[in-house]
């Protein structure tokens, strides 16, 4: 039998209807995945005593029958949700020793379920990065790599802990969160499927924050059947959370493998950008073809503010993100920094805040409160929502003409090394985000499916964009889009 | 709608005036209340408001600003909102927005306060602050915002350490922000207290101010006898002078002595040829003065925005209208009902409408009988002992109806006003019916004549001197009649004694 950590989140869930196997083999699989992944640096903190536990609690569920689909399946955590009595850190140093009291309200829901936490996972401080290179615990390493190269590569950011740790086969499936790309630039990096739901489909209460009116959580899965699966049981209305929509969550598995046919796609012809790889636009044609394949009409269309979104969205998640991290101030919990006899408030703020937090972090800290002083606000602040405003009035056009779903490229280039980018220019960095991060100012859902490989045989994706709260229609799409690409490789196993 | 009742008529009277050594000057002055909503939650938790509990014990996971956790808003703190809105006659709006004023401090956990900047929940309405009869100031309302309270810091509890109590960290305040239409520390004074009488009317506060469930941020400056009217006539504010906000203050005295000193001592800067600084000040009470907390140039930029974790507040004048329709009589209308009803003294009407309670026990007494009769005895004999030993109109051990009984037993002529005090005393110790405590005790007055007539000829006859005088000066009868109440117990009818005595005086 193949190791049990590599099975779907749907193989699992038949599997264990079928008796093959039990969760607590699942697991024990998962964990021994775990144990010899540590070169990936995926796993911030490992919980295998609770996940055996979980395990076989799952079991009994399951042979008393009539279980939810996720029951007994092995997950891993983004480290930015919080989960009870487990070590909880944002990636931070700021949050050392972080225990929650708590549990956020979506890990709930699976917990409810019945699924299996093996441990949290590797991100970005604070979810600010897009290569997981500023982790407090430094970067999770993808499992993939150039052909005849040694150098580690990037799984992406800021969910890059989740993706390694999914297409490594360390856990059946994983959370990740996206503000601007979070989940989906990862999932494309790393062959796997993320999805970001529209902006209130899943709860934000226990998660810790970054840019409130972008923050959303969603599945990191290795189908897109798996995502639909995971999404249900993430998604659903919490009185606690204000902004999350009191909307009944649909079967969205029930849309897998769908007839698309007559279905209009759009296809923006702002989102060609200069520089971007040779591969990049083949793969978008390649995409078209699929759709046109399945019976979709294909179309070009303009959303023609896209150009103003990543700057809108470096200030409006900056802004948010100074606002949000102010609690961070070594008072309640979390690290805090020591004073001398003497030193009041201000210095125990201002040094637990310095050690507490990375460059980025305290870079987009500054930015964000710069952005929103007296007598910048007007230039940035404002200025940057009504820009969102018009790009979210593109893609409500585009829906009115007709459009169902949106194809575009996932990321402008493959998983670049570590190291590679940013060092000198942010912006650089910044620009992995070119493609997603309309969607998060939209509050749209999106979906990134493996859709083919670049020259060195990495990982590339296709991003699908819906309608709001048309989750299942878009993932009926990029299943079909999975189907006819194929995409079956898996890293050659090297750590 | 109760609103809509006729009020009584005012006159606005002139501004206070100091004289200074190079002339008059007058004060300008507006208000921020900071009025605590009478809610057993907090703003945007589910966290208990109790006064008075152990530190750090009323404290949810989103008053602590625990990662992840997310406001959520309290509706009957809406509710509250908008009844104040309406109760100061002001525009409710539909549409109103949470912002982020951002600061740090160990007391704030969040590292920001939860306010209403750009769009407040209620905007202008207006305050009639009573200040004698038939006067009264009109002080515009410029809005009305909700808003979370913040912790406590202590920083006298050891040497080296402060200590952080957050149970008050997110309880609901509705910031009420006058206009600068008050003219004089009293009339301060007097604006605070009408402000809490309509809150606690409305049962939106509780009015508290020693608890601090209200508190008062007063901007003060002087100007010089016409600017003020320039002002108003303009909008410009710079007919006035520079203004000093002397925060925090939970007492109508030092409201009215900071007041006092800080326009004294803005004038003798101006006098001296200086100039104003436009900062925040806090008031010394043992001392007696205000001194400089933080001046504009250390004002903090709070980088307001919207809160991205809450959705605009919105609600239809449909929920408007229904608060409207319950809403109670306010002190204004009852005032001026009393007035016109139960034809008491504009003087009587404030006092008897002050708090609910006190008019609705006058209401009761009134209730089918003659309203200056009750008041007086409501007033003067009532509510003056309740003060003497400290009591509320609730805790009142001579109820309503049984101040009735004695106001009957007078009208129908079966005991005198001086027995009915002593009536009153009965009742205040022991309790009891009035008609019953009269009939078991004998206290009924006296209205055989042959007996009334028996004891006027004894006082006559006992008195001869002062008998002659009276013939003399009639007004000398009033003696006799004393003296016939005394001879009876008080239980003579005193009409019936008077014309007795005139007759038997030979003085008609």
């Amino acid at each position: 039998m193949t190791a049990l950590n590599r099975l779907t989140l749907a193989e699992a869930r038949d599997g264990l209807r079928r008796k093959d196997f039990t969760s607590a083999e699942i697991t024990a699989d998962c964990l021994e995945a775990m144990e010899g992944a540590k070169a990936l640096n995926a796993v911030t903190c490992p919980t295998p005593e609770k996940a055996m536990e979980m395990a076989k609690a799952a079991d009994v569920r399951l042979a008393a029958g009539d279980a939810p689909d996720m029951c007994g399946l092995p997950l891993g955590i983004k480290d930015l949700f919080c989960t009870e009595g487990v070590q909880s850190q944002a990636a931070s140093n700021i949050l050392a020793g972080f225990l929650p009291p708590y549990e956020s309200t979506t890990t709930a829901q699976l917990w409810r379920d019945g699924a299996v936490m093996l441990g949290k996972l590797n991100m970005d401080e604070f979810a600010m990065g897009s290569s997981n290179e500023t982790s407090a615990y430094g970067p999770a390493i993808s499992p993939w790599r150039r052909p005849g190269s040694n150098a580690p590569l990037t799984p992406g950011g800021s969910s890059g802990g989740s993706a390694a740790a999914v297409s490594a086969d360390l856990c059946l499936a994983a959370t990740g969160t996206d503000t601007g790309g979070s989940i989906r630039q990862p999932a494309a990096f790393t062959g796997i499927v993320g999805v970001k739901p529209t902006y209130g489909r899943v709860s934000r209460r226990g998660i810790v924050a970054f840019a409130s009116s972008l923050d959303q959580a969603g599945p990191m899965t290795k189908t897109v059947r798996d995502a639909a699966i995971m999404l249900r049981a993430m998604a659903g209305h919490d009185p606690l959370d204000s902004t999350s929509a009191d909307l009944p969550v649909p079967d969205f598995e029930a849309a897998i493998g769908a007839d698309i046919r007559g279905k209009v796609i759009g296809l923006p012809r702002e989102y060609r950008v200069e520089g971007m790889p040779a591969e990049i636009e083949p793969l978008w044609s390649k995409g078209r073809a699929m759709l046109e394949d399945a019976g979709a009409e294909v179309r070009e269309i303009s959303l023609p503010h896209t150009k103003y979104a990543l700057p809108a969205y470096y200030i409006i998640a900056p802004a948010e993100a100074s606002s949000n991290l102010a609690r961070y101030d070594g008072v309640r919990y979390g690290a805090r920094a020591k004073i001398r006899p003497g030193e009041g408030i201000t210095a125990l703020y201002e040094r637990t805040r310095a050690e507490g937090f990375g460059a980025e972090v305290k870079a987009r800290l500054l930015t964000g409160a710069y952005v929103l002083s007296a007598g910048y606000y007007d230039a940035y602040y404002l200025r940057a929502q009504k820009v969102r405003a018009l790009i979210k009035r593109d893609f409500e056009e585009a829906f009115a003409a007709g459009v169902d779903a949106i194809l575009t490229p996932a990321t402008p280039s493959a998983a670049f090394a570590l190291g590679e980018v940013g060092a000198d220019d942010p912006v650089a960095m910044y620009l992995n985000d070119v493609f997603t991060v309309t969607v998060n100012l939209a509050g749209l859902p999106g979906v990134s499916v493996p859709a083919g490989t670049d020259a060195q045989g990495l990982p590339l994706g296709l991003q699908l964009i819906g309608r709001p709260w048309e989750e299942a229609d878009m993932l009926s799409i990029a299943r079909a889009i999975e189907e006819r690409a194929a995409f079956s490789a898996k890293p050659e196993r090297w750590w | 709608m109760p609103l809509d009742a006729p009020l009584l008529a005012f006159e606005e009277p002139a501004a206070k005036r100091i004289e200074g050594a190079t002339g008059e000057w007058e004060m300008v002055i507006g208000m921020e209340v900071h009025a605590q909503v009478a809610s057993k939650s907090k703003l945007f938790s589910g966290a208990s408001t109790a006064f008075g509990a152990e530190p750090n014990t009323n404290v949810s996971l989103v008053d602590a600003a625990m990662p992840g956790m997310l406001p959520v808003i309290n509706a009957f703190c809406v509710e509250q909102a908008v009844r104040a809105g309406l109760g100061l006659r002001a525009k409710i709006n539909l549409r109103s927005v949470f912002d982020r004023k951002n600061y740090f401090y160990p007391d704030l956990p969040q590292g920001y306060q939860i306010s209403q900047f750009k769009h407040p929940i209620v905007g202008e309405g207006e305050v009639i602050v009573d200040l004698a009869p038939g006067v009264a100031r009109r002080v515009g309302i410029e809005r009305i915002h909700l808003e979370q309270d913040a912790g406590k810091s202590i920083h006298d509890m050891d040497p080296s350490l402060s200590f952080v109590d957050l149970n008050r960290t997110g309880v609901a305040l509705m910031e009420i922000v006058s206009r600068p239409h008050i003219r004089g520390p009293e009339e301060a004074a007097e604006y605070v207290r009408k402000l809490r009488q309509i809150l606690r009317y409305l049962g939106a506060c509780d009015g508290n101010m020693q608890e601090g469930s209200l508190r008062a941020d007063v901007n003060v400056s002087v100007c010089r006898p016409g600017d003020y009217e320039r002002f108003r006539e303009t909008g410009d504010f710079g007919h006035l002078g520079t203004r000093c906000e002397i925060k925090n203050m939970n007492s109508m005295r030092f409201i009215q002595q900071a007041i006092d000193f800080e326009a004294k001592r803005q004038i003798a800067i101006l006098e001296d040829g200086g100039k104003v600084d436009q900062e925040t000040r806090l008031y010394d009470p043992s001392k007696g003065e205000t001194r400089s907390m933080r001046s504009k140039e250390e004002a903090h930029d709070y980088r307001y925005f919207p809160d991205p974790d809450l959705l605009p507040l919105e609600f239809s004048q449909d929920f408007v209208d229904g608060i409207a329709a319950s809403l109670p009589e306010l002190p204004d209308q009852k005032k001026a009902r009393f007035v016109r009803d139960y034809g008491v003294t504009e003087y009587d009407a404030g006092v008897l409408t002050a708090e609910v309670e006190s008019a609705d026990f006058f209401e009761a007494v009134a209730s089918g009988r003659d309203g200056k009769t009750a008041a007086n005895w409501v007033i003067n004999e009532l509510f003056g002992r309740l003060n003497k030993e400290g009591l509320a109109v609730s805790a009142s051990p001579v109820s309503a109806a049984q101040l009735g009984g004695v106001i009957d037993l007078i009208a129908s002529g079966e005991i005198s006003g001086k027995i009915a005090k002593d009536l009153f005393e009965i009742l205040w110790a022991e309790g009891g019916i009035p008609a019953e405590i009269v009939e078991a005790r004998g206290m009924r007055q006296v209205t055989d004549t042959g007996a009334i007539e028996a004891a006027v000829d004894e006082v006559i006859a006992a008195n001869p001197e002062k008998a002659a005088q009276a013939r003399e000066k009639p007004s000398m009868a009033g003696w006799f009649v004393g003296q016939v109440m005394k001879a009876t117990g008080g239980k003579a009818n005193p009409q019936a004694a008077g014309e007795l005595v005139k007759r038997k005086l030979g003085i008609e």
